[in-house]
């Protein structure tokens, strides 16, 4: 093996580049969950009439918009300039998935709030509407977001597969990370966002019905982001010698115990079996599973933008 | 392309590895403490008695496809003179999308501004009529060379057409306009 | 308002006036993007030089508001040539260093314990004088001694000699680079000097023995091997260890340590016998060709290589590639060359094979170098030394010493190692000799017995902390000092100036020997008012303009010829007049007339250990530099080189902190990495000279590393001229994790006496 030396003590890059932290995990998963929420309230608008609704499952949309702004709280201190964040909405580069994502940070609110509106029950909207009375407006927004629902329902899909995807397509544009670069990271992201949003609404006060309609859709989930993995995992290990070299973090590497454990025993293989069990013996699904799977989904954002920063290129092509 | 297209040129037959390239940098450019803009690389090959070495100076590549600047999502890191990748300080919100981008580990964030910094090939001396750039200026064994890649008389690409050369992890796909003299 | 803030308020400012301007305006700042300019560029530009080595690279100092912002190399100076090493270019580090001496300090308890008082410079020198005076009225001015090392040691050797003590000593000599000066004048009449006066730079074969350029950073030199790569100059490098140079070498040969000079032997032996040596040099300038023909006869390739450890094959080898080339030939005389005590006679091999291959004096060997002529400053003369030389037990010790030897003054500090002490004060000058003079415990034993130490540095070094006084001087860009008349191909004056006026209460060492002199009764030594006024008048002397001096900041003298077939004299100051390949004085005083290779000198490391072999990093001039921020960020602290075979057996990580505890049982204060290497024999370990600083106050130096110096307890003296042979010195590895709590807190409590 070569003998290298290095000048450079660049602190946030030598020896492991460290430039992301905590906060950008949160702030994925969150995003992610935001998506999940998003695409399931979307969905549910478009399949269900309002009547078969929980009361809890009209009211879920608003925590969109609620867990949007926690996640983007995070990400703004994870800024060095944080004053300069404003400078994101000055521009639109079509090169940087950040600079979409900035954008469709942005819309999410709109859609998101209106449709959530919408969902609300009456007695919580009127009580609002009267209010708010003062602002004519108000009422003219209300009646066009009615009039348009199915619109709005799906801009809600559209938009939580957006975010969802963008997640991801965040980590995997970048060459320099083999371990994330990867376009099956976009998807991965989007079907672990749903799966953690089912996940997220189960916690909830949910009719039986549902709860058994989103522990089902979950499964599909789970069985899909297990796919997803495994398409990643063989993506890099028929890639080239820097790919491989990522892949070793989890085969071996620093973080094969953590991934192993956390992400897929615990966060997928477990839940799912679980939601197997539920349904053979046509149990309701509980809240045990889906908190597993909400830790597993932060635990694979969390060691994802840990590992990937870990396995550069130069780091792997040194090893 | 058309226009000038700087480019680094460094001997890796002469290079000693002595970091003058670096300090000269750090007072030339205001570079925190703690940090630099170049560093130097050994890699030693072979073993007991029959060894071979590798020394370079080593900085941002200036690459004609810069995944940094394909990353940032504000335009603080753009094409600059000479088709150098630049960093307009003022725009950076110090996301660091582009240190995770750059394969080569040149970028930082300047603690004191909050904002990335990194080598800039001396645009502020190299356009503005000094024609070397600090480290260049500075090298004692006179390692490193600086030019216009379009001009087929420059020292660097008469270099280039003479001796033998490389990129660093051409696999990287970035296009560095930073080459090493076998 | 700190940058960040600004820069913040700027953007809001920036934001403010893009909404008030309107969409039409240009919203400069929000899209432009202006070229980025760190304004580092001096209003003022002051020409100046170095003094961060004792290369002396003339500088352009750029000003800015008062602070020193970044240096450059002076483009018309012939030794930097516009090029800087990186100490050098790093000399704002030690110029702002935050942990300088600041105020003159005057010690409050007992030696060593380091409580001070900061007192006025008034004091301080009184204090100095008071002392001197006593001193010397009681023993006689020979009591007092001085240590020095850096261009402005000049104006404390003149106030010495003008008191009247012979006792003068740089350690620059016995422990460095003496016998190198020693073994070349006793071979062609004269030494290498500094800058050496190897013509490198049009080589077409050079052999560097030890001598490790390009982690060595003396400017020019470097520059000249780095023109010999590009001239694709055959270079072959003896070195136990992979160096720098050692990879850009066509041979690199990893002799065992302490076996150069049978190399050399064999190499003259293939060189004559062979016949390849230059017949026609050697029968117009060399005495004792014959005596050395036969003398060599026995020394074959073979002979050498058990010893070596180099193939006889590639000693007959490289012999020949290195006579092909000459007289283009070089091969290099080193400059930290005192390594076994037998160091006199190896420099005498490497000047003999010289003059074999008729490299003095010819093109890509030795120049031959010229000096401007500038007066002298008219002085009244020194008087006759008050007392004698002390640095030698008897005048007939070590004959062929030309300087005087720090450990000797030293030695003559302790009673009972000669008898009565014969030094009781001490003048130390920019040296710092608990990590400058082998085995620091006779050092430290030395300085309880003195009567006075007073220290003149910039920085806290370990012999400040055992000072009685300490006189803080300003650093080399705040000060003028003595005109620079180097002796070069070029010859040329350089000047040093005040580039900005001296920080805290430090002040320039020519006004510090002033003040001690006009105290001591010797103001007619000092007549001038300062420095500068001393050099305008020399310079008038010579007719040249001190305004164009300071401009340019040197002025260029007519160059002489440098080799002898270009008009260069071929004069050797030497008894016969001639080369002397056989050496007249050398018999006349009982040495071996001609280098003898002595199989039981060489001492073998006990089982388990390690010769401690040491060199230098680049950014660093020993301890001088450790605590230069800009320097240590580079190379923060040393690493133990260990071969990968002694790795394996030890179980040593690449990384893993050692002490380093030698043959005497004397452990590093301090720990260091180990790393791992190909590059290294197994049979030596190699620490870069200079880190494991023991001063708390030198932050960013402190406990980094380890200092090889502590484990320097034994050296062998050369006979010859009294060089301390250092290479002697054996060490094992301790694991850090293996030191229990008592002894790292026996460790610390030894450091914190020490300190």
């Amino acid at each position: 093996m070569n003998e290298i030396t290095t000048t450079r003590a660049n602190h946030l890059i030598d020896p492991v580049m460290g430039v992301w932290h905590g906060e950008v995990a949160l702030y994925l998963f969150l995003g992610g969950l935001v998506a999940g929420i998003m695409v399931l309230a979307g969905l549910a608008m478009l399949g269900k009439p309002a009547t078969e609704r929980s009361r809890a499952a009209s009211l879920m949309l608003w925590a969109a918009p609620v867990l949007i702004s926690v996640g983007m709280f995070f990400l703004w201190l994870d800024l060095e300039h944080p004053f300069n964040a404003y400078r994101f909405y000055l521009v639109l580069r079509a090169s940087s998935p950040m600079s979409w994502g900035a954008w469709i940070l942005l819309l999410i609110y709109p859609v998101s709030i209106l449709l959530a509106w919408v969902m609300t029950p009456d007695d919580v909207r009127a009580h609002w509407r009267q209010r708010l009375s003062f602002m004519p407006q108000f009422d003219a927004i209300t009646e066009w977001a009615e009039r348009n629902v199915r619109a709005l329902a799906i801009l809600n899909i559209v938009a939580g597969v957006a975010l969802g995807i963008y997640t991801g397509v965040l980590l995997g544009t970048m060459a320099a990370r083999p371990l994330w670069n990867s376009a099956v990271l976009g998807p991965l992201f989007l079907v672990s966002g749903l799966s953690t949003g089912a996940a997220f609404m189960l916690l909830y006060r949910l009719k039986d019905a549902e709860r058994v309609q989103l522990g089902v859709l979950d499964m599909g989930f789970i069985v899909a982001e297990l796919a997803l993995l495994a398409l990643w995992f063989i993506g890099m290990a028929s890639g080239g010698a820097a790919a491989r070299g990522a892949l070793a973090v989890f085969f071996g590497g620093p973080y094969t115990a953590a991934f192993w454990t956390l992400v897929v025993a615990l966060g997928l293989l477990a839940p799912l079996a679980g939601e197997w069990i539920e349904h053979r013996h046509g149990t309701v699904p509980g809240r045990v599973t889906p908190i597993l799977v909400l830790i597993g989904g932060f635990a694979l954002r969390w060691i994802l933008v840990y590992a990937g920063q870990y396995a550069g290129l130069a780091e792997v092509a040194m090893r | 392309m058309s226009g000038v297209r700087y480019a680094m040129v460094v001997d890796t037959r002469t290079c000693v590895g002595c970091a003058a390239c670096v300090i000269g940098c750090k007072t030339e450019n205001g570079v925190a403490d703690s940090y630099a803009r170049d560093w130097v690389y050994t890699e030693t090959a072979g073993t007991f008695p029959n060894l071979s070495m590798t020394v370079r100076s080593e900085r941002c590549n200036h690459c004609e496809d810069a995944p940094c600047i394909s990353v940032c999502p504000t335009g603080a890191s753009y094409y600059g003179p000479g088709g150098t990748v630049q960093v307009n300080q003022a725009k950076c919100s110090g996301c660091k999308a582009c240190i995770a981008a750059c394969p080569y580990g040149a970028r930082f964030i300047d603690p004191n501004v909050g904002a990335i910094d990194k080598c800039t090939f001396c645009v502020h001396r190299v356009e503005n009529g000094t024609p070397t750039t600090s480290c260049q200026e500075i090298c004692p064994t006179q390692s490193i060379y600086f030019g216009d890649l379009n001009d087929p008389d420059s020292e660097v690409s008469r270099l280039l057409a003479k001796r033998e050369h490389y990129v660093l992890m051409p696999e990287a796909g970035t296009k560095p306009r930073h080459f090493y003299l076998k | 308002m700190k940058r960040r803030e600004f820069i913040r308020a700027g953007s809001y400012g920036v934001a403010g006036a893009a909404l008030l301007g309107g969409v039409s305006s240009n919203w400069y700042g929000l899209y432009g993007n202006p070229l980025p300019d760190p304004q580092s560029d001096g209003d003022q530009v002051i020409p100046s030089f170095c003094e961060l080595c004792f290369w002396k690279c003339g500088i352009l100092a750029h000003v800015k508001d008062g602070r020193v912002i970044k240096i450059k190399g002076n483009p018309k100076d012939p030794l930097s040539q516009g090029q800087l090493c990186p100490r050098g270019a790093g000399g704002t580090g030690l110029l702002y260093d935050p942990d300088r001496l600041k105020k003159p300090l005057v010690r409050v308890n007992k030696r060593g314990d380091q409580t001070f008082e900061e007192v006025s410079w008034e004091t301080a020198l009184d204090e100095v004088a008071e002392n001197f005076e006593r001193i010397k009225a009681t023993h006689g001015a020979s009591a007092l001694a001085l240590f020095l090392h850096g261009f402005g040691a000049g104006w404390m050797r003149h106030l010495f000699r003008a008191y009247g003590s012979p006792n003068i000593a740089a350690p620059s000599y016995a422990q460095c680079r003496g016998p190198r000066e020693v073994g070349f004048d006793l071979t062609f009449g004269s030494g290498i000097g500094s800058p050496e006066i190897t013509d490198m730079g049009n080589s077409r074969c050079i052999v560097l023995i030890g001598s490790h350029l390009g982690e060595n950073m003396h400017n020019t030199q470097v520059q000249d091997f780095a023109a010999a790569i590009r001239n694709n100059a055959d270079i072959i490098v003896v070195d136990p260890r992979y160096s720098v140079a050692a990879s850009k070498a066509r041979y690199w040969l990893p002799i065992k340590p302490g076996t150069d000079t049978a190399l050399l032997l064999a190499w003259m032996n293939v060189i004559i016998g062979e016949g390849l040596y230059d017949r026609d040099y050697i029968d117009r300038y060399a005495y004792g060709f014959d005596q050395l023909r036969e003398h060599v006869k026995p020394y074959t390739p073979e002979w050498a290589y058990p010893r070596t450890s180099i193939e006889p094959e590639l000693i007959r080898r490289t012999a020949r590639v290195l006579a092909a080339a000459r007289p283009a030939s070089l091969v290099h005389p080193g400059r930290h060359v005192t390594w076994y005590g037998n160091d006199t006679q190896r420099s005498r091999a490497i000047a003999i094979l010289n003059a074999l291959l008729g490299s003095w004096g010819r093109r890509g060997g030795f120049y031959i170098p010229s000096r401007m002529s500038l007066p002298p400053y008219r002085y009244p003369g020194y008087e006759p030394a008050d007392g004698e030389a002390a640095d030698r037990p008897a005048p007939s010790d070590y004959p062929l010493a030309d300087e005087a030897l720090a450990q000797g003054l030293c030695e003559a500090t302790i009673p009972g190692v000669r008898g009565d002490p014969k030094i009781k004060a001490w003048m130390v000058y920019g040296s710092n000799l608990p990590t400058t003079l082998p085995n620091p415990e006779q050092t430290y034993q030395a300085i309880q017995e003195l009567d006075f130490l007073v220290t003149v540095d910039v920085l806290p070094a370990e012999i400040v902390g055992w000072s009685d006084v300490v006189l803080p001087e300003a650093t080399y860009l705040e000060r003028c000092d003595e005109l620079r008349v180097a002796s070069y191909r070029q010859p040329f004056i350089g000047v040093r100036q005040e580039v900005v006026p001296p920080m805290y209460d430090s002040k320039p060492g020519w006004w510090i020997a002033k003040e001690l002199g006009n105290r001591l009764g010797l103001a007619d030594f000092f007549p001038w008012k300062d420095s500068m006024e001393y050099a305008k008048l020399r310079l008038s002397m010579a007719w040249l303009d001190c305004d164009v001096l300071q401009r340019d900041g040197v002025i260029l003298g007519e160059p002489s010829p440098l080799y002898f077939d270009e008009g260069a004299v071929p004069e050797f100051w030497t008894d016969s007049g001639k080369i002397e390949l056989y050496s007249q004085r050398l018999a006349g005083h009982g040495f071996d007339p001609m280098p003898v290779y002595h199989d039981d000198e060489l001492e073998e490391p006990p089982p388990g250990y390690y010769r401690l072999l040491f060199g230098r990093a680049p950014t660093h001039t020993f301890g001088r530099t450790t605590n230069n921020r800009l320097l240590s960020e580079v190379y923060a602290e040393n690493a133990v080189w260990v071969s990968r075979e002694v790795a394996r057996k030890w179980g040593l990580e690449d990384g893993e902190r050692v002490y380093l505890q030698n043959q005497d049982g004397v452990r590093s204060s301090f720990t260091a990495p180990v790393k791992v290497t190909s590059r290294i024999r197994p049979d030596c370990v190699y620490i870069v000279h200079g880190y494991g600083r023991k001063p708390k106050q030198l932050r960013f130096a402190h406990g980094k590393g380890i200092d090889d110096n502590e484990l320097i307890t034994r050296y062998k003296v050369d006979p010859i001229m009294g060089g301390t042979g250092m290479n002697v010195n054996f060490v094992t590895f301790i694991r850090a994790s293996d030191v229990t709590p008592e002894v790292a807190t026996d460790v610390a409590a030894r450091e914190e006496v020490e300190a």
